[in-house]
């Protein structure tokens, strides 16, 4: 493992690790998140068949 | 590395947040599939057509996408019962692997001599019936629920991976050169073996992988995210919902699988192993990650628990994919949701069927990997950064990602997806081509010309565009006569 290999590591994973919990915190903080903060698979697509 | 994090920056993060926005911007216009959200922002007779793409991509995924879900299932029962205690040659995890998905010859998957319980086509088979049945009967809700367990528990299980592959050291005294340190080098050293870092930097295939790569971990430019987004509401987040699943998914594919899989190959395989284990992304954790959990404690359980999580995130994948090609039959033809299920379930069925039965060296699965699950995606990202840019144009593409924004969106993005993104994506493809047309060695370009089964997997692809033009074709009559009857001009 190189020096440049050590710098593009710790940079990559701190980047991405850092980027994730941040995220994470502005949605628990956010007010109401789970009617306003939506992911893919929890929006409804309202189209059930009766 | 560098490449995927441009890309990431460049093209990945600008191009959720525009597939967001101009997802929701469609759906408020009463359009919930990708032909009609492009009509909504495109008046132009072509539009609903270049939305093709966006029902393309992720049924054509979908067809190998569920093979890989069943290699999960099967993978979480064989750790369970000890079948994958295979000792301490790597060599018998590989072979193990390729025998189960049949990648020494064509239709040996479908040999049940071993035993039924033992074949890949059972989990297949388990598999696709479990995905239609959530499908079909609008259970995906349910699954979202138990996922709000299950996700966070598989970053558990991957952490608990994480700390048994960073304290491996040279598990092999013969090969001493395959330690843990030269594993993480040959994830993270700059540059490719062999090669000076600005040299390897030269590679467009490298670019365009990069880029490739940045859209599947994201689910950009596949056309599912516009159809999901198309069902929120007008004063719902768009902007740090798209932000938290980009680094969620950057999180675990950095952070987790660049730590796990690659050094954990080198490990085990050595550097010529992990470059030619490394060729398909989706082989290399079924060939070292059984090895890394039979040298663990409890490595059964954790083991069995991790694949069945794996499993149970591939389920959540496979079931968004379809959505764009239901909203379609629905809003085009006017179908049920369990019609439309019916129609798409035989679809893929045919296709993850050709799939499987091409199985040797993994040809099949390859080929539509590379031309949908990369050259696809390109053409619809490029697509739909030149829609948000340059059609709906940045000031009420950025008004669209703002309204009830939990986060601002600095406006520099707005120009990165207006000048920088296409441009990006241009150059990319222009060297690729360039690349693929002057190489003296075979390539995706010439496979698909002189190789059979990849010919014959392009010529899948092209049945199935020209299935959703036709259907387009329709739902476009269909459109024009609600928009004569409201008063409306057609595009």
């Amino acid at each position: 493992m190189t020096y440049g290999g050590w710098i593009i590591m710790i940079l990559s994973v701190g980047f991405v690790t850092s980027l994730f919990v941040w995220t994470v915190a502005r949605v628990i903080r956010t007010p109401d998140a789970s009617t306003r903060l939506h992911g893919e698979i929890d929006i409804d697509t309202r189209d059930r068949d009766t | 590395m560098v490449p995927y994090f441009i890309a990431l920056l460049l093209l990945g993060l600008p191009i959720a947040w525009a597939e967001w926005a101009l997802g929701r911007y469609g759906g408020t216009r009463g359009y919930n599939s990708v032909p009609g959200i492009f009509r909504a922002v495109l008046r132009r007779p072509i539009a609903p057509y270049l939305g093709a793409l966006g029902l393309l991509i992720p049924v054509v995924i979908y067809m190998y996408y569920a093979y890989i879900e069943a290699w999960c299932l099967a993978y979480s029962v064989k750790m369970a019962t000890g079948q994958l205690a295979l000792g301490a040659s790597q060599h018998n995890y590989v072979a193990y692997f390729a025998k189960f998905v049949g990648f020494e010859n064509n239709g040996e998957a479908f040999d049940l001599s071993r035993g039924i319980g033992d074949s890949a086509i059972t989990y297949l088979a388990i598999c696709f019936i479990l995905n239609f049945v959530l499908i079909y009967r609008g259970l995906s809700r349910g699954i979202e629920w138990f996922c709000k367990w299950a996700m966070p528990a598989l970053v558990l299980c991957a952490l608990v991976v994480l700390i048994r592959v960073l304290t491996l050291g040279t598990p092999d005294p013969h090969y001493p050169e395959r330690s843990l340190l030269n594993g993480l080098g040959f994830m993270w050293n700059p540059g490719v073996a062999g090669e000076s870092f600005w040299h390897s930097l030269a590679n467009a295939q490298m670019w365009l992988e990069a880029a490739g790569q940045i859209f599947f971990s994201l689910s950009v430019g596949f056309g599912i995210v516009l159809c999901y987004a198309s069902y929120l509401r007008e004063k719902d987040d768009i902007a740090l919902s798209s932000l938290t699943a980009v680094a969620g998914n950057e999180f675990a594919e950095v952070a987790l699988g660049g730590l796990i899989s690659i050094p954990a190959a080198f490990v085990f395989l050595g550097a010529a192993g992990t470059t030619e284990a490394a060729r398909s992304t989706f082989n290399l954790g079924f060939m070292t990650l059984p090895h890394v959990f039979s040298a663990m404690p409890f490595g059964q359980g954790v083991g069995a628990l991790f694949f069945f999580l794996l499993f149970l995130a591939a389920v959540t994948s496979s079931l968004s994919m379809l959505q764009p090609a239901i909203a379609l039959l629905e809003e085009g033809l006017g179908l049920g949701r369990r019609a439309s299920v019916t129609l798409l379930g035989f679809v893929t069925a045919v296709g993850t069927g050709f799939v499987v039965y091409f199985s040797k060296d993994a040809k099949a699965l390859d080929t539509l990997d590379f031309w949908v699950g990369t050259f696809c995606i390109f053409l619809l990202a490029t697509i739909q950064v030149i829609l948000f840019g340059w059609v709906l144009g940045i000031e009420r593409g950025y008004e669209e990602l703002q309204r009830g924004a939990q986060l601002r969106v600095p406006r520099l993005f707005m120009y990165i997806i207006k000048y920088v993104s296409p441009a990006y994506l241009v150059a990319i493809f222009s060297a690729w081509v360039y690349q693929q047309v002057t190489a003296e060695k075979d390539n995706y370009l010439r496979a698909a010309v002189h190789d059979p089964v990849a010919r014959l997997s392009v010529g899948l692809i092209v049945l199935v565009a020209l299935l959703f033009v036709l259907l387009i074709a329709q739902s476009v009559r269909r459109w024009n006569k609600n928009d004569a009857q409201r008063g409306v001009d057609e595009p």
